[in-house]
């Protein structure tokens, strides 16, 4: 602190309080309508003291969603966690091999395939997804995992991650690699990949986070309840409209959708923080 | 490409085994959609659903004689505007104050940090609970004040909700990139200027917001690139683009021209204006970014 001004100090705890009270008030009124019977949600103004159906209306979505979507939510958090999952370790797995062998290699076309991947920076889903859209359809990968990840894989900000790290890493211990006669596998394996575990571990956090709240690319590709990432079950609940909408049940499914990757990001605070800064290099 | 590495290892295939897997992925799925959408944004389908037809640019020049889309683009403009200046300006107040405290700081600063993990669908489901004009708490608290709530009807309070939904949510990301950039200005700098007498607001407009233009000016660009492409999920939960088109930013329509309206050609080019964009903002940021970081 520059100067003892009490004043401002206080103001300073106020306005942070006042922030943090708009940033947690939605979630708490979430919460409250998703300890309560849908009646009591219907009367406006709902009240706002929890209520005493948080474990029946849990158990309801968890078993067998809400609503007009008869798939429980279980189902869609492991559809979730599985399309986070892979989407998280299949793009820091390809990235890494990719950026080494940029990194560690001289080779024909190394450029162009350099150039190539840093192209895919410029292409988002959104600006692609009808013919994206038709690819997948046509290689039958609607309403598969596979459907669901591989074509969000390819991440060239994870790449040149990776290579940025890479360039860090001090040449002397790839030579004495080399002169101890290990190949460059075994050099990966034993000194590139152990290296890079801060990287990885601050990847994976914002790449979960990622992968857990997709939306347009779950909304085009599966069609079959059973399918559904969480996200997607909860828009499939409100398209219903007002009346048909059990709203304790659908903020029950937002709570639920919500919890995993807030809890990663709180309890992987530092990685996280790490994660956002080095991807936006 | 400026640094390399001198220890390097030798084999003819190896290297392209490594790269052979995120090498398919692209070319399956970004070069080949790509390239389809700049070939079909030059056809159209006949009305029998049959065969395809060359037109050159045609598509592109209806699109900007259309004053749908011309509509759609002032949407996005408003919205991009509202977000990136809203979510920037509250971002910077709180990390302005977060900066000062000492007891306490870490805690504000995870308690603000979190809304970052929750999906952009799930914030719009969040804030239509709130402002829903039959059952939301807060449509009640306007409607008791006097106030004609009901964005299913009106226009402006739509894109108002939307516009908090996707604020809400972008405020942790900017305020943990001015929090880090706060903290990056020599404290003696700030001291110096005390001693000369410079009150504390003299001191951010003089010494500390200058400092901080280059964090502001990539979330500038970081913010403009959000309400663009990332606010999907938000406009489809809450809006659907309605009512009219009141919400419709550029990629919610072709979304619903393509997968809706089924207008390939229409839907294509609009890709390729886009793809445009994104362009020109990365080329923008990357410049940025080479004079921020030497490598």
């Amino acid at each position: 602190m520059i100067e003892n001004r009490p004043l401002l100090t206080w103001i300073s705890y106020i306005v942070l309080t006042i922030g943090v009270a708009i940033v947690a008030f939605p979630v708490y009124v979430t919460l409250v309508a998703s300890t309560r019977t849908a009646q009591e949600v219907l009367q406006a103004p709902m009240p706002l003291t929890p209520g005493t159906h948080m474990l029946e209306n849990y158990a309801a979505v968890l078993a067998h969603g809400a609503g007009e979507s008869g798939a429980g939510v279980g189902r869609m958090m492991v559809n979730s966690l599985i399309s986070a999952l892979v989407i998280a370790i299949g793009k820091i797995a390809i990235s890494l091999l990719s950026a080494f062998a940029i990194v560690y290699f001289r080779f024909p076309f190394r450029r162009f395939f350099f150039w190539m991947i840093f192209v895919t920076l410029m292409l988002p889903v959104e600006v692609r997804i009808l013919p994206t859209y038709k690819v997948v359809a046509d290689l039958g990968m609607l309403d598969t995992y596979a459907g669901l990840t591989i074509p969000l894989i390819a991440s060239a900000t994870a790449t040149f991650l990776f290579r940025q790290f890479f360039l860090t890493i001090p040449d002397e211990l790839a030579e004495a690699a080399r002169i101890d006669g290990a190949g460059p596998m075994r050099f990966f394996w034993d000194v590139v990949v152990p290296l890079s575990r801060p990287n990885i571990a601050a990847l994976f956090v914002i790449l979960f986070i990622y992968g857990w709240n997709q939306y347009l690319w779950p909304l085009l590709v599966t069609t079959q309840e059973d399918m559904y990432t969480t996200v997607i079950g909860i828009k499939r609940m409100i398209s219903g409209g007002d009346a048909a909408t059990d709203w304790n049940l659908v903020m029950a499914t937002a709570m639920l959708a919500m919890l995993p990757p807030a809890l990663v990001v709180l309890l992987m605070q530092r990685w996280f923080v790490k994660g956002l800064v080095d991807a936006e290099k | 490409m400026a640094a390399e590495k001198r220890a390097l290892f030798r084999s003819p295939w190896l290297p392209y085994a490594l790269l052979l897997p995120q090498v398919i992925v692209t070319i399956v799925f970004f070069f080949l959609p790509a390239g389809q959408a700049l070939i079909q944004s030059t056809q159209i389908q006949d009305a029998f659903g049959g065969s395809l037809q060359f037109v050159g640019l045609d598509n592109f020049r209806d699109l900007f004689n259309d004053a749908l889309y011309l509509e759609s683009f002032k949407v996005t403009a408003i919205f991009s505007i509202l977000v990136a200046g809203l979510g920037l300006t509250i971002s910077l107040i709180l990390a302005v104050f977060a900066d000062r405290i000492v007891r306490g700081a870490g805690v504000y600063k995870t308690l603000l940090i979190w809304p970052y993990a929750v999906a952009p669908a799930i914030a719009a489901v969040l804030w239509l609970f709130l402002f829903n004009p039959t059952l939301g708490i807060v449509a009640h608290w306007l409607t008791s004040a006097g106030v004609d709530w009901n964005y299913l009807l009106y226009g402006n309070q739509a894109l108002m909700l939307v516009v908090i939904a996707a604020v809400w949510k972008q405020v942790s990301y900017n305020f943990l990139f001015f929090l880090a950039g706060l903290q990056s200005i020599p404290k003696s700098l700030l001291e110096a200027a005390a001693i000369d007498g410079a009150g504390p607001v003299k001191r951010f407009a003089t010494i500390v917001f200058p400092l901080l233009s280059p964090t502001t000016f990539f979330l500038l660009v970081v913010n403009i690139v959000y309400a663009f492409f990332d606010t999907f999920g938000i406009i489809d939960a809450a809006t659907s683009g309605g009512p009219g088109q009141a919400t419709e930013i550029l990629v919610y329509k072709v979304y619903k021209d393509g997968f809706k309206g089924l207008d390939l050609g229409g839907s294509a080019a609009q890709s390729v204006v886009l793809m445009t964009i994104v362009i020109t903002l990365t080329v923008i940021q990357f410049r940025y970014v080479e004079r921020k970081v030497q490598y």
